[in-house]
């Protein structure tokens, strides 16, 4: 009962992928739904293909690559910066931790007025989003990290007369590398969906600029092609992301 | 007193960064178009609550959030136990759901705006969906982490299925499956604020945006401070709830 072939999982996953995909063919041509809601899958694949040889396209992912990738690399350096100084003061740690929970728990997308006010219409507010996103997973996992150090090596440290620099930098840095990583993950991840809601919102370029251009004109195969080829993005990049992060810490 | 000194400290740093940037403003430093002087955003606040704009909003999300979160509990649970019940299915689907955990499910919001309409199906079809998943991956873990020995004394009792479920498998699994309604909640919620804001849905996300359209640049200011305490209210009522759950 308990064991069984990968074989038959996979057959599960197969007929899975099947039934879903025949119940929207289904749909899509019963004329139960009006047709332009549910347009058939082969007119999303032909407008995934046109997608993909068309050079603007390209234009907008590098927009919108390059907007999550300033601000996650902004987030992240802020998150582990400011998780460092919590982790070293307890006390601090202990006065902001409600604040940072509470934000942590906020959609940041309700942010993005005050961003575009500060940082401009343009690609400034999408990467603020991105790293206002990025930060708040970073920091908790670097505050993580730095409680479970083992405070005997910090008094150890002390008693030979370790400057606090460098106690952070000889005892603190090191262990932080795998909480860091776990909350770049996330960060990332989060980082991702900030920038594509905020073009999606608001903007002239990107990913999330596109497909809403597609909703708003009713082209709805191209605007599922475009937000399915963004889902598959966003996934491999987490994937990625999580890739490097395992080999970081198996190497250490 | 000592208990209580972070907190303090905590609440003195936020009032005085608030007078700071009061000064800073009033001294013209930083434009009071961009930033809103504290005492403006207080007196946005107390308006935005006369005018019940700020109940019926709170309302409205509200609302939407418990029947994204009470949907997904009543789908996800039944699901997650067919997993456990069902190892085949479950050893396909985790992984797949897993993913679906981390990957930017909200992105797909526009198929449900073709689908549904600008309605306020949107915010609780992405609100369901985002939070059934951690509910289903919680449910399955927490019927797999009962001792299996539990489950063999009661079936030697003669217990059914259904004993089984109600007297062992619920009670010992509860504190895990609750982690996953807590889960669950706080989705919901970032992503019901997050339609309204996107999709002029109205409840507080839709507050934010339309003060930001009308160029109420306090108003907007407070209707942003409402859904962050909105949010941290729910993360620590939650987080209580859990923990006397577990204490049980």
């Amino acid at each position: 009962m308990t064991r069984h072939s990968s074989h038959a999982v996979l057959a599960v996953r197969v007929a899975t992928v099947l039934a879903i995909w025949t119940a929207w063919e289904v749909v899509a041509r019963s004329g139960l739904v009006y047709e332009g809601v549910v347009p058939s899958s082969f007119l999303v694949l032909a407008a995934m293909a046109r997608e993909l040889s068309d050079a603007a396209f390209y234009h907008d992912m590098a927009v919108t690559a390059q907007e999550v990738l300033v601000g996650f690399a902004a987030g992240t350096v802020c998150g582990v910066a400011v998780g460092v100084v919590l982790g070293v003061r307890r006390f601090a740690d202990e006065a902001a931790a409600p604040y940072i929970q509470g934000l942590a728990a906020t959609p940041k997308i309700i942010f993005l007025p005050i961003l575009m006010l500060l940082f401009g219409v343009g690609s400034g507010s999408k990467i603020a989003m991105g790293g206002l996103s990025a930060f708040f997973p970073v920091v908790v996992a670097t505050v993580d990290g730095m409680k479970g150090v083992n405070p005997v090596l910090v008094r150890v440290a002390r008693s030979f007369n370790a400057s606090s620099w460098q106690i952070i930098r000889k005892i603190y840095l090191p262990s932080l590398v795998e909480p860091a990583i776990i909350g770049m993950r996330l960060g990332l991840g989060v980082a991702i969906i900030g920038v594509l809601l905020a073009e999606i919102k608001f903007s002239r370029a990107g990913l999330g600029h596109v497909a809403i251009q597609y909703y708003n004109f009713f082209h709805v195969a191209d605007m599922y092609a475009v937000l399915l080829i963004t889902f598959a993005l966003a996934v491999a990049a987490n994937a990625l992301m999580g890739m490097a992060g395992n080999r970081l810490i198996r190497r250490r | 007193m000592k208990r209580f000194a972070p907190t303090l400290a905590g609440l003195a740093v936020v009032l005085g960064l608030a007078a700071l940037l009061q000064a800073t403003i009033a001294a013209g430093w930083i434009s009071g178009f961009v930033v809103s002087p504290p005492t403006r955003i207080v007196a946005a606040f107390a308006e935005l609550a006369r005018d019940d704009s700020l109940a019926s909003a709170f309302l409205r999300t509200f609302g939407a959030t418990f029947a994204a979160a009470a949907l997904a509990a009543l789908i996800g649970i039944p699901f997650g136990y067919l997993l456990y019940r069902l190892p085949l299915l479950g050893r396909a689907y985790e992984s797949w759901i897993g993913a679906l955990f981390s990957a930017p499910v909200v992105l797909l919001y526009p198929m449900f705006l073709v689908v549904f309409g600008r309605s306020v199906l949107v915010g609780v079809a992405m609100g369901f969906i985002v939070g059934a998943i951690p509910i289903v991956l919680k449910t399955r873990e927490g019927f797999a982490s009962v001792p299996p020995v539990l489950v063999a004394v009661a079936r030697s009792f003669g217990a059914s299925d259904r004993d089984v479920l109600h007297k062992v498998l619920l009670p010992a699994a509860r504190p895990v499956i609750f982690t996953g309604v807590r889960l669950c909640l706080i989705y919901a919620m970032i992503n019901v604020v997050a339609i309204e804001f996107l999709v002029n849905l109205g409840g507080l996300g839709y507050l934010v945006g339309d003060m930001y359209d009308q160029y109420d640049i306090p108003a907007m200011y407070a209707a942003n401070v409402c859904v962050v305490l909105t949010s941290a209210l729910f993360y620590f009522l939650s987080e209580r709830i859990e923990r006397w759950l577990v204490a049980r």
